[in-house]
């Protein structure tokens, strides 16, 4: 597996100028003769068809909703990152490059990340261009805030509505294009194969969600922007139709999978109310500036009504263990601490499957220091989202709170120009793996996906585009023919079994066996354990799983039986990057790794590489490559936030 | 809880639905409605019926994916609530609960609770943008936009598309829909550029489809799950005039 980076030559700051200057470029009248298969229509993917159809490239964009305007980018709430100092207080791309790559816990790459938080600034600019209403100041320029532990303020927002306002303001740029006729949109498509066509990505194989058709596209090169896998969960914030279905079909295709067990487990979701539970809702983590976390000392108090807990049997856990950072520590250890104060029996809330899965976020402080009215200010919406779900008013009675599976930091292997390990398969926002590391910090997923949807694609394509000429296969070519053929054996495959169980029953049964030994802390024995139970869950699931109606009609138990068939093949390529993965960094926390006071620790001399999995068929175990992680600008060190 | 729901049922555009009764019990008040559906669903296939199809995603209010009629309400009896965040405690044990898909010309049924609501990105095409190409844009600080000019644009650009100010409308009109589009880019100094042209064609292409026109009954302002106001409505009928008559005259 060829995993050279393609990095650009010279100092870190001067990379992405010379990638630019030394790039191929494909002359404006010739364009035309390019066509573009762009699947998803996120920031990343709508981003990324819109400009580079304004480019004068023919773009086919798909989705599985009834609109681009849908896809699960909408749903994020706090806020995107830029290094604009508008707010003087010492920001800048560099800065925004040092936080993101120590908050990556030093797994991702440099080049990558500096070209990302280069690009930030342009991001608002074009965003603003584009109507989106960011909070603005009396004297009308822009808000910010500090978000996420950041020690500036460098996030951009509107009110707890960010993601959806940027995904509109991409979407207008999108909606634009396909008026324009340069873009031809296809909703309610969902990616059943990845076309190569001498070893080259040149199309794709959908399924027509209404009607059932299978259909072939081809192109020029192939966009993959579907985002991320945190569905394998069951539970997570995800919306339902994410899936890892579209990256999987290119794993199996020969695309390298990257540091799959990096998943992100945000700490400020609503607790999981019992067995009925769909999904879990996310609370901007935005609540933590103002919120104090905490559970009963005594394990005998966790039944009680939290007014009657004295002051004194109250343990704020964060502010004991992390006094400078406290409410504010990162998203990957205050998720562990909460985990750690329910394994100790002193969790809150509902019994769900035997335990109490749920820690206090209390606005008492806030709101005797500040008033009500200041606190209803920041966080009404908030408040009165938290009150539709739980019926409770967390202006009386401190919220509940409890992680939940939200981002995925691992996915498909890019090198710098965003191409996979087929060539002429790109991937874009959180469907690739590179700016992150093995953990995110908050707001910075939007800027990502639209940093490589507006900014980085739109250059490095035409390098590729421009050496391989304009050479669209016609879909009547054998390759294609054979990937319809073998979209069509595995949905009827799926009606063949006509067992008794149906398809969400296996997602619950996988979803409990990630979270408990692929969840928020792993050891080498739980991880073995699931090994064991996956591939039983995965033969039950081929023998009894039932798919009622048929192929040829709009059909959500079939959607969800490919996606969970794919999951159950996916699940074990998770496990084993954690297993093999002997140490703790970011996201990725093994027990055996971790000092006396139970911190991470962090193997830079055997693990400074990204693990990058090849697919060797279902039930065998994948191949295991690296690609080496130097550091030339930020020396690693230990992430301390106490 | 124990819930007997009627669902309407239809296989396909082409063929007339009906209404299914349905009992379900030990629903979790706690549970979403669409949970409950989980349920009922789960209920079904374990018996080889084929489940109901009803469109969702995102389960948190913002996507504007769903989209189910209950007890003649778009999106349900809770105010500013989408479905996926309506939840089973705001119902009684034993109550009867019916079901229906967005009742409106302008989107046809395609499947039990599913509609198709293309209409809104025809809407969309005709004028829901601002012109202008990736790159080159200037400093996001450069224009002063007041806070207040920026807040009445975030009150109109939180439309989530989801269609129930249509199905609510007694003429199923587009009016609020097409209104707080209009209204998020024309507030904007960026949208003042194409101000007239996007509400003309916005309006001219809503009235192509079939939608009904506005009565002032203010229905769509009740559905509306984001709190869009009719002020924006008023404020399309005024631009539009104004751009009419500016047309009209060549000035």
């Amino acid at each position: 597996m060829n995993l050279d980076p393609r990095i650009p030559s010279g100092p870190v700051a001067q990379k992405w100028d010379n990638f630019k200057q030394h790039m191929k470029l494909v002359n404006p009248s010739n364009r035309r003769k390019f066509h573009i298969i762009v699947v998803g229509s996120g920031l990343a993917g709508a981003s990324a068809a819109a400009t580079l159809a304004e480019q004068g490239y023919n773009i086919s964009c798909f989705c599985y909703q009834d609109s681009p305007r849908r896809a699960h980018s909408i749903a994020a709430q706090g806020g995107i990152n830029a290094a604009k100092n508008y707010q003087n207080d010492g920001d800048s791309i560099y800065r925004l490059f040092y936080d993101t790559v120590k908050g990556g816990d030093f797994r991702s790459r440099e080049a990558n990340v500096y070209r990302l938080a280069q690009e930030s600034v342009n991001i608002i600019d074009q965003c603003v261009a584009t109507g989106v209403p960011f909070a603005r100041e009396y004297g009308g320029l822009l808000a910010n805030r500090s978000f996420g532990g950041a020690q500036v303020s460098r996030t951009f927002y509107a009110r707890g509505q960010t993601g959806q306002q940027l995904l509109l303001g991409a979407y207008s740029s999108l909606i634009r294009q396909i008026a324009a006729g340069k873009v031809t949109m296809y909703p309610r498509r969902e990616m059943q194969e990845l076309v190569l066509v001498d070893g080259k990505a040149k199309g794709v194989v959908m399924r027509n969600m209404f009607t059932g058709q299978i259909e072939s596209y081809s192109g020029d090169a192939v966009l993959l922007c579907t985002g991320g896998y945190g569905n394998v969960f069951y539970l997570s914030t995800n919306a339902q139709g994410c899936s890892v279905s579209a990256a999987f079909k290119c794993y199996r295709k020969g695309a390298g999978f990257a540091n799959p067990c990096f998943t992100q487990i945000h700490p400020t979701c609503i607790p999981q109310h019992g067995d009925q539970q769909s999904k879990l809702t996310l609370m901007s983590e935005s609540l933590r500036n103002d919120g104090r976390v905490w559970v009963p000392k005594k394990a005998s108090d966790c039944t009680k009504d939290p007014s009657e807990i004295a002051e004194e049997d109250r343990d704020y856990y964060l502010e004991r263990k992390y006094p400078s950072f406290g409410n504010l520590a990162p998203r990957d250890i205050s998720s562990r601490a909460a985990k750690e104060a329910c394994d100790d029996g002193r969790g809150v809330g509902p019994m769900v499957s035997g335990s109490r899965r749920g820690v206090y976020l209390d606005f008492a402080t806030a709101i005797a220091r500040d008033g009500k009215a200041v606190v209803e200010d920041k966080y009404g919406n908030l408040f009165e989202m938290y009150e539709r779900i739980t019926g409770e008013d967390a202006y009386k009675r401190p919220m509940r709170i409890y992680p939940a599976s939200h981002y995925t930091m691992g996915g498909l292997w890019v090198d710098y120009h965003l191409q996979s390990t087929i060539p002429g398969l790109f991937v874009l926002g959180e469907a690739n793996f590179s700016d992150h590391g093995a953990n995110r910090l908050g707001a910075s997923a939007l800027m990502q996906g639209l940093s490589d949807g507006y900014f980085v694609i739109p250059n490095t394509l035409p390098d590729y585009l421009a050496r391989e000429g304009a050479n669209r296969p016609s879909t009547n070519r054998e390759e294609f023919v054979e990937a319809e053929n073998s979209a069509k054996e595995n949905i009827a495959n799926l009606f063949a079994v006509k067992g008794t169980l149906s398809p969400r029953h296996f997602h619950m049964e996988l979803g409990k066996v990630m979270w408990e030994y692929c969840g928020m802390a792993r050891n080498a024995d739980g991880l073995k354990k699931a090994l064991g139970i996956i591939p039983q869950i995965r033969e039950d699931f081929w023998k009894n799983v039932r798919v009622t109606g048929d192929a040829n009609m709009l059909n959500p138990e079939l959607e969800r039986a490919c996606r969970v068939a794919d999951f159950l093949d996916f699940a074990e390529v998770m496990c084993y990057d954690a297993l093999e993965r002997n140490e703790s960094c970011g996201a990725h926390f093994r027990e055996e790794y971790q000092d006396a006071e139970g911190e991470a620790k962090r193997d830079d001399a055997h693990f400074s590489h990204a693990a990058v999995w090849e697919w060797q068929g279902r039930g065998k175990k994948p191949l295991r490559h690296q690609e080496e992680i130097t550091h030339e600008e930020v020396a690693p060190v230990v992430r301390s936030y106490k | 809880m124990k819930v007997n729901l009627k669902v309407w049922r239809q296989k396909d555009s082409d063929q007339k639905g009906h209404f299914e009764n349905y009992t379900i019990d030990n629903v979790s008040p706690d549970s979403s409605f669409l949970e409950m559906f989980d349920i009922l669903n789960e209920k079904l296939v374990s018996e080889g019926k084929e489940a109901i199809a009803f469109d969702h995603d995102c389960r948190e209010g913002i996507c504007g994916m769903c989209s189910m009629t209950i007890n003649g309400i778009p999106h349900g009896p809770e105010r500013k609530t989408t479905v996926c965040q309506l939840h089973m405690r705001k119902f009684k044990d034993g109550d009867t609960i019916v079901v229906e898909p967005w009742r409106a010309g302008a989107f046809p049924v395609k499947k039990d609770l599913v509609v198709s609501r293309d209409a809104f990105e025809e809407i969309q095409k005709a004028g829901g943008f601002i012109s202008v190409r990736t790159g080159g844009a200037r400093d996001a600080n450069a224009t002063l936009i007041s806070k207040e000019v920026a807040d009445k644009a975030m009150d109109a650009a939180q439309c989530i598309g989801c269609g129930a100010c249509v199905a609510a409308c007694p003429n199923a009109a587009a009016m609020l829909f097409t209104s707080a589009k209009v209204s998020h880019l024309n507030y904007l100094p960026q949208g003042a550029p194409e101000k007239d042209r996007r509400v003309i064609a916005m309006v001219e292409k809503m009235n192509e489809l079939g939608f009904g026109n506005c009565t002032n009954y203010g229905e769509c302002q009740a559905a509306c799950p984001k709190g869009i106001t009719l002020d924006n409505i008023a404020k399309m009928n005024r631009e539009y005039i104004a751009a009419k008559a500016r047309q009209i005259v060549g000035a």
